[in-house]
């Protein structure tokens, strides 16, 4: 082999070494905190957003002397908003970087792959946003600082018979666990006060073409359209209906709650409806500070996902101050603790199956932006 | 009725996106017999190609006819991706021409994985929306059934496209070159055409129709991101070994099959009890089944490996 071949081998071991960072040693200057995201992939407008609204909460509390005398560090690490990838990132921080807890995810189907090894470890977790039930059901060290989608399901269905839609077609991402259970909990309700499924479509993440649904869809003539799933789906499916001739108003989940919604969707998902976590046009100091404070930040409009990130960082520093200790048993006693604490998106009081109960906000689209229209309490 | 003409529309508009991009494979297969699995990340670079392209082209073309704004982002696109493929050939494939197959067909896969991680970090992560190259509306013939115009028009360009290729294989030295050189490489060598031009050639035509492919696929579904090609090269892979590997209508008719069947079996999914979710599935159900009872796919001929 030539010399110039054997630098060529040589030369990702300089990268790799470049790139890891010195351990710390001890583990005693700074609490790890861990955040798992889906910084990059399908959905990554929910990760970015989490956490940056993460960071902000771990980057406030540190300028403010830290927790427990120490600072926190959080480690974020990217799922790629891959199945399978959750669970090795999540393993590699319990076991590798000895986090204290872990905060994460968005969408349910990773957190639900997260949440049996936190469980297993010890290591308390918080979803910032998973709205599916099974989340927190694994166990008692799973926490959520967000509604979950049976109460999801029956603020769009209400929405939907306010509004005078009867007749609705559903259309379920099979692959997403939170989009299957939000079009199921929409079904039950609607069904039990006086509405009608007309017509049940599913497809998978990723897929780019709806118009065999959209077309069968189509011939039932229905009042409204449930995308329960994605906003990268969302918007194809506004675009390709919108094609179809299909006129009537597309109804979502906290899922559309993304910038990329518009982007894709533009025109077409103007007038379609969505639930979320929180408004930005609501006038409560609370949210009114976290939006000044996330502007100057990061010269961005948070979305609720960014909110969620805040508040799931902020409710683990308080635990960790009542509990005094990093220590995963007494920190999740904390947690489950947590009564009347005032976040950005609302009061959360965790209840007994370690789930927020919070109101929900319907959000119309207008203008390319996110408007408020009404909010629907538990 | 009208319902199963729709479904027909969308399932053939789809289908000539996969049979654009299932010639590539075709093509490079008849000259060098393997794989070029990196074609579907050439598709990728088509489609972005012409995002780029597509937004910093439309305040300055403000006053040009749609169909002159469209058809130069489709040109600019399919250039750049011909010179990628040629480029892609010369770095990754050239230097191994002389190696197992294999070893080509292990390095194309890598090339694949470049293009995908070095598109995420070019073009992000986050699906992008494709500028729309021409309004689009909806013609409705009959009662009740919309084809939109891009619709139509993919099918138009499509069928021209192809009509191009045909004339350029048949019709041309090179093309004559071409189907020398798939029919016997050491003969075709000792006839004097030179194979280099050849290869760069095929791989120039094959990406500029995968372009071509991702522009209209990019029109048809409106949303773009680096791992878009991952599928639609499968199914096209798929396409043209059901069609008859090496064989270009084999591809076509390929592409125009997989394209119907797929989008039936989600249109009518309740109906076949098949949920919508196996639409990929069916793809790979029909490759299974070709090479179980067909191999030599529909148009290809059946060959002997000479020992």
């Amino acid at each position: 082999m030539k010399p110039r071949h054997l630098l060529f081998l040589a030369l990702p071991l300089f990268v790799f070494a470049a790139c890891k960072k010195a351990p710390q040693a001890g583990g005693s200057v700074d609490i790890p905190v861990g955040e798992f995201a889906s910084l990059t992939g399908a959905t990554a407008s929910f990760g970015q957003s989490s956490h940056k609204g993460t960071q902000m909460a771990i980057d406030e509390l540190n300028e403010a002397g830290g927790v427990l005398g120490k600072k926190l560090r959080l480690i974020t690490e990217d799922d790629q908003s891959r199945p399978g990838e959750a669970a090795t990132v999540v393993r590699k921080m319990i076991s590798r970087d000895r986090i204290i807890a872990l905060l994460g995810e968005v969408a349910s189907s990773r957190s639900l792959e997260a949440a049996p090894i936190c469980q297993q470890a010890g290591i308390p977790m918080i979803s910032p946003a998973s709205t599916n039930p099974k989340v927190t059901e694994v166990g008692d060290q799973i926490f959520r600082v967000c509604f979950i989608d049976p109460f999801q399901g029956t603020v769009l269905s209400k929405f939907a018979l306010s509004k005078g839609w009867k007749k609705v077609a559903i259309l379920t991402d099979v692959k997403q666990d939170y989009s299957v259970g939000l079009s199921q909990f929409f079904k039950s309700h609607i069904v039990e006060n006086g509405g009608e499924v007309v017509s049940e479509q599913s497809y998978s993440s990723g897929d780019k073409d709806f118009k065999a649904q959209l077309t069968a869809i189509k011939g039932t003539q229905p009042d409204a359209i449930l995308a329960s799933g994605y906003y990268t789906e969302a918007g194809l499916i506004a675009l390709q209906a919108r094609e179809l001739q299909i006129t009537v108003p597309l109804l979502g989940g906290d899922g559309w709650d993304s910038p990329s919604l518009v982007e894709v969707g533009g025109k077409a998902i103007e007038g379609s409806f969505f639930s979320n976590h929180f408004s930005v046009e609501d006038p409560s100091p609370l949210i009114q500070e976290f939006l000044k404070k996330y502007r100057a930040k990061y010269n961005a409009e948070p979305d609720a996902m960014a909110a969620l990130g805040y508040d799931s960082a902020m409710i683990l520093a308080n635990a960790l101050k009542r509990a005094g200790t990093t220590e995963g048993a007494k920190l999740k006693e904390a947690i489950a603790q947590t009564n009347g604490f005032m976040a950005v998106t609302g009061k959360i009081t965790l209840n007994a199956a370690r789930n927020a109960d919070k109101s929900a906000v319907m959000l119309v689209v207008k203008d390319g932006q996110f408007r408020y229209v009404e909010t629907v309490a538990p | 009725m009208n319902e199963l003409l729709q479904q027909l529309i969308n399932g053939l508009s789809l289908g000539a996106v996969y049979a654009l991009i299932a010639l590539g494979y075709t093509m490079v297969y008849g000259v060098l017999r393997f794989i070029n699995f990196a074609h579907g990340d050439v598709f990728m670079v088509g489609a972005f190609t012409g995002m780029y392209f597509g937004r910093w082209l439309k305040p300055l073309a403000a006053a040009w006819p749609e169909w002159l704004f469209a058809s130069t982002v489709l040109l600019v696109s399919m250039l750049s991706c011909a010179i990628l493929g040629i480029v892609l050939e010369r770095l990754a494939y050239k230097p191994l021409r002389e190696r197992p197959r294999l070893t080509v067909l292990i390095t194309a896969i890598g090339v694949s994985l470049l293009l995908e991680y070095a598109g995420q970090l070019v073009f992000g992560a986050a699906p992008r929306g494709f500028p729309s190259l021409i309004t689009s509306s909806s013609i409705s013939g009959i009662e009740g059934l919309h084809a939109s115009n891009i619709q139509v028009i993919v099918l138009v360009v499509t069928a021209l496209l192809l009509w191009g290729l045909h004339l350029v294989v048949m019709r041309t030295r090179l093309g004559l070159a071409m189907r020398a050189l798939s029919l016997n490489p050491t003969a075709a060598r000792l006839m004097g055409v030179n194979t280099n031009v050849v290869i760069s050639f095929t791989f120039g035509i094959g990406s500029a129709l995968a372009a071509a492919g991702a522009i209209f696929y990019a029109s048809l579904y409106q949303a773009i991101d680096p791992f878009m090609g991952v599928l639609p090269g499968m199914k096209a892979f798929v396409a043209a070994v059901l069609g008859g590997i090496g064989s270009l209508p084999g591809a076509m008719v390929g592409g125009l099959i997989l394209g119907v069947v797929e989008t039936l079996v989600v249109g009518y999914s309740q109906l076949l009890g098949i949920p919508p979710g196996y639409r990929d599935a069916v793809a790979f159900v029909i490759l299974i089944l070709i090479l179980l009872f067909k191999p030599s796919g529909l148009f290809g001929k059946t060959m002997r490996e000479k020992v």
